[in-house]
């Protein structure tokens, strides 16, 4: 019975992924939901919104165990491959399980099971279908990691972006719908430039089936190639502004800072989806053995890194409040990754790829844990003003302490590994001095930052007023406990987790290998489709596109 | 030649009108310009099958057939475009009855921002 359970998950292991939050939203949907703000007649107890709880919950649940299991699969170096309908590569859709995606839908789920019990703990009924609109956010994030088709990551971006705009209008209010316009309108925007990124390569290539175009990329003469460099171009604009890269980062302070807090921690991995999406497209389909087009971004992409860097803390420096803080220090993360993935060697990669695992949790904990502070200081909320003093210093101060000391990169915490492991992969390189200069710079700058904020909101108080809120609940600070405690996991699991690492750069940089199992043993140097003349291919030449 | 430069022309003229709607202070504008930058990213991502005259569009019988991917592709990208943009509609109109605006920074130029 169990070996019968394994076969079939392991053969249909990466639709699984995706089918089983789209169900759960499905069913969530069907039990419908009156929402009813607390208070409001709908109670925060009531049986309905506890079964939702329950199942969305247990998806979750059940959803990191399937995504540990990919990893454990994708640590074997086998890639797992999934041809929906049984429709042969290149021309039906693929899903494809390497290390880096399957490591990315672990790093979601892990980010998505403490938010979404925190979630539980009161946010889901200041509106409707918090929960269905979730899965589908979920959905949207397992496709994207794991489909290995071009036209299929657009869709699979434009699923969780729908359910991204409806979860960031959660809790409504004014300020919500006006950052929520603005974020609507510039990824409808960016949706517009993917496609048309899209339609350029396959003007150049004929396919969009990643391993075919990694293929005939390396191919590609002439015009072209002159289409294929505009596509690489094109797309960095639309993943820059989806990981908040300069110049398109100005959008997401206002966002993620107007964003009630678990949808803010859930967002901290959508930037990464961008991150993803670079590393996906302009390092391995347009990386060192893509012929003409190798490395097209190669010039933007460092540069932009590293000012993003820079730029997002000195914004942390400057912010008014904690939300906006944390915000700008999303911001820079994203640049020090970038920077890891712009130096283009796959030490480099794997040193950044570690260094997103640990930032993505720091910054979803810090939302939350920003909430939790906010809650006891009365009227100044988040704002870094002076007020009466926090209920639990203590408590919370040690919390903030840990993930400030964790998002500045002190040892021995994995933030520091993180950066040593940037700086040490770009020792020999020619940039060298500017990664050393820009990441050390920030890690101080961000102390500061954050030494300031917390300077302001425990010791700078005034005697209250009036007796305060009460004592944050248990059930809310777990998830944030549960963050630290995993980026304690990632310090001492260091090794291993490199190591994993490691291989999915070297994994991402022999294309051969993906192009092989994807499309076939005889695959590589053997052309999968023509270019389109409109005539029908003689009998001989059975592949038609 | 000449029909390539006339279709060129056309996606580009719609394409700036779209941005310049886009940059516009309303939100009915702004939305206006989204429609219009989707008619024409669409039409682009048609065009990326390159130009066929006198061909048919589906497999049928003997004679060449256009390039039937980008249709497809088009198909999604369409059916995409129309539910993203009810949605803005809705967003936007309730943006409106929440800051009694219909500007997209939720003020009157100049007004108050509370």
């Amino acid at each position: 019975m169990t070996g019968g359970l394994t076969s079939f998950w392991l053969q249909h292991a990466p639709v699984l992924s995706v089918v089983l939050p789209m169900l759960t939203a499905v069913v969530l949907l069907l039990i419908g939901d009156q929402g009813g703000m607390a208070g409001q007649g709908g109670a925060h107890d009531d049986a309905p919104l506890r079964w939702r709880r329950r199942i969305s919950l247990a998806s979750a649940m059940l959803g990191l165990l399937m995504a540990a299991g990919l990893v454990q699969h994708a640590a074997t170096g086998e890639l797992l491959v999934y041809r929906l309908g049984e429709w042969p590569a290149p021309f039906g859709i693929v899903m494809v399980v390497d290390r880096l995606s399957a490591l990315m839908v672990l790093l979601t789920y892990l980010v998505a099971l403490p938010v979404l019990w925190y979630a539980a703990g009161g946010w889901d009924c200041h509106g409707r279908y918090f929960h269905a609109v979730f899965q589908f956010q979920l959905m949207g994030l397992a496709g994207a990691f794991l489909t290995g088709d071009l036209f299929n990551l657009f869709v699979s971006f434009e699923v969780l972006l729908i359910a991204s705009y409806v979860l960031l209008v959660h809790g409504q209010g004014r300020e919500r719908f006006r950052v929520g316009v603005h974020y609507v309108v510039l990824n409808l925007v960016a949706s517009g430039l993917f496609l048309i990124g899209l339609s350029l390569i396959y003007a150049a290539t004929g396919t969009l089936n990643m391993a075919d175009v990694a293929q005939r990329l390396a191919q590609l003469q002439g015009d072209q190639l002159v289409f294929a460099r505009t596509a690489a171009l094109v797309l960095l604009v639309v993943f820059g502004l989806k990981a908040a890269m300069l110049p398109l980062y100005f959008w997401l302070p206002g966002t993620y800072a107007a964003a009630s807090a678990p949808v803010a921690a859930l967002f901290a991995i959508m930037t990464k989806v961008g991150v993803y999406s670079i590393v996906r497209v302009h390092w391995q389909l347009f990386g060192t053995e893509a012929g003409g087009a190798a490395l097209a971004v190669a010039d933007w992409l460092l540069p932009l890194a590293l000012t993003t860097s820079v730029l997002g803390v000195l914004g942390a420096l400057a912010a008014h409040s904690m939300g906006r803080l944390v915000s700008y220090l999303t911001v820079s993360s994203v640049g020090t990754i970038l920077a890891g993935v712009g130096l283009f060697t796959p030490q480099a990669l794997s040193a950044a790829l570690y260094y997103t695992l640990h930032s993505t949790i720091v910054i979803a904990a810090l939302f939350l844990l920003v909430e939790l502070i906010a809650a006891q200081r009365g009227e100044a909320a988040d704002n870094l003003q002076p007020a009466h003093a926090v209920r639990e210093p203590v408590l919370l101060g040690v919390m903030m302490l840990f993930g400030a000391a964790s998002a500045a990169g002190l040892p021995p915490l994995p933030g520091f590994l993180g950066k040593l492991m940037v700086l040490q992969s770009s020792s020999g390189l020619p940039a060298q001095a500017w990664v050393w200069s820009v990441v050390l710079a920030v890690g101080f700058l961000t102390i500061v930052g954050l030494a300031r904020a917390g300077v302001i909101v425990f010791w700078h108080v005034q005697p209250a007023t009036h007796a305060g809120a009460g004592g944050s609940s248990p059930r809310l600070l777990a998830p944030v406990w549960g963050f630290m405690a995993l980026t304690l996991v990632l310090a001492v699991m260091a090794s291993p987790v490199k190591r994993y690492t490691d291989a999915s750069a070297v994994q991402l940089s022999t294309r051969a290998d993906y192009v092989r199992a994807v499309l076939g043993s005889d695959a590589p140097g053997r052309p999968t489709t023509r270019d389109y003349d409109g005539r029908r291919a003689a009998p001989a030449q059975e592949k038609q596109p | 030649m000449s029909m390539e430069f006339l279709v060129a022309t056309g996606v580009g003229m719609v394409t700036a009108t779209g941005i310049y709607l886009m940059l516009r202070g309303r939100s009915f504008p702004v939305v206006l310009g989204l429609s219009l930058f989707g008619y024409a990213v669409n039409v682009f991502i048609f065009l990326m099958g390159r130009l066929w005259t006198n061909a048919s569009p589906i497999l049928v019988g003997e004679g060449p057939v256009a390039d039937p991917l980008p249709q497809a592709l088009v198909l999604t990208a369409i059916v995409i475009g129309f539910a993203t943009t009810g949605f803005v509609v809705e967003l936007a109109l309730r943006s409106r009855h929440e800051s009694g605006s219909d500007h997209v920074d939720g003020h009157e130029p100049g007004g108050p921002r509370a």
